[in-house]
């Protein structure tokens, strides 16, 4: 399905988050992650199912102010 | 020292870890200036990034660390954004942003009030960064919040206490309450002029990080910092319009 990760359309075959964080290349990266703007936490990716369309937002700490 | 949710920290200078010229000064400013907070941020990730090495540096300053909200424009932004940086930085304290303009990054105080309620509802222990507006203040106490952060100026102006009348209002209207002066902030003088008013701390960023030397600079907050607490402690003397001398006129010669 065709999603949008940070802003970038992006094709997956991974239909569960945890799964889709694998294919882009997340890993164990330390990331947090939303879908369309809800807070998915790390606990329930592995059953968070994704939708063709969702927008992805994968965040890692960043020096801030 | 300031006490902030039952948690006290070790100097009233909270530093940005933004905008240094590299990570190695960064971490020579919180080393010279001793400071007792880091801000900190969440940003999107690409993949294969690694997010993971700002952490471990952040995590290596052994201070406390208070991720931020900023650039959030609404509520749902803002407590979205509050739950990723718990999940990311294993802490419930949030600044809390809610820009309301994008030039002047004023904060917008009725999303403010609503995106607090949210979170402290939610467990979070919220910092809001606010104007100096008492009425403001009074609603965000009601939502949960212990803390308060009125701007000096806005962001990355350095102007320092651009509102000294309604600061000084502010915190005479709320004596009980911590809060820090946060924004706005250009030299050491603002940040004593903040303690000299009873403020608890002063959170600053710019200021520091875009100075010549930002170690040295970050050392000249925390002295000025320790200057005005103990001016404030020492009960200042009242001004007053008249000069009045200081040598006693008592046994004063005649010699004209």
């Amino acid at each position: 399905m065709r999603i949008t990760v940070n802003g970038e359309s992006s094709q997956i075959a991974a239909e569960k988050l945890a799964a889709a964080l694998d294919e882009l290349g997340y890993g164990a990266a330390r990331v947090a992650t939303a879908v369309n703007g809800e807070f998915v936490p790390a606990a329930m990716r592995a059953d968070h199912a994704l939708c063709e369309g969702d927008r992805l937002e994968i965040l890692a700490p960043r020096q801030g102010g | 020292m300031p006490v902030f949710y039952g948690v006290e920290i070790a100097s009233p200078l909270m530093l940005g870890t933004a905008q240094y010229p590299s990570p190695a000064i960064m971490a020579e400013a919180f080393h010279r200036s001793g400071a007792g907070v880091a801000t900190v941020s969440v940003r999107r990730e690409a993949a294969g990034g690694d997010g993971g090495a700002f952490w471990d540096m952040i995590e290596g300053l052994g201070v406390p660390v208070l991720p931020n909200t900023a650039g959030c424009h609404s509520v749902r932004e803002a407590v979205t954004t509050a739950h990723m940086a718990r999940e990311l930085f294993g802490t419930d304290w949030i600044k809390l942003e809610v820009i309301g303009h994008e030039d002047t990054l004023q904060p917008d105080p009725f999303g403010l009030i609503e995106a607090a309620r949210i979170l402290c509802e939610d467990g979070f222990r919220v910092f809001p960064y606010m104007t100096e507006d008492g009425i403001l203040a009074g609603r965000l106490l009601e939502a949960g919040c212990e803390v308060l952060m009125p701007w000096g100026a806005p962001i990355g102006t350095g102007r320092g206490l651009n509102n000294l009348y309604g600061l000084r209002t502010l915190r005479a209207q709320f004596p009980g309450v911590p809060m820090v002066i946060d924004a706005g902030l250009g030299m050491p003088s603002h940040a004593a002029q903040a303690m000299e008013l009873g403020f608890d701390a002063v959170l600053l960023n710019t200021a520091v990080a875009k100075a010549g030397a930002p170690a040295a600079m970050a050392e000249g907050f925390a002295r000025a910092l320790e200057a005005g607490r103990l001016a404030h402690e020492a009960d200042p003397m009242e001004p007053r319009d008249m000069a009045a001398p200081s040598t006693p006129v008592l046994g004063l010669a005649e010699l004209e």
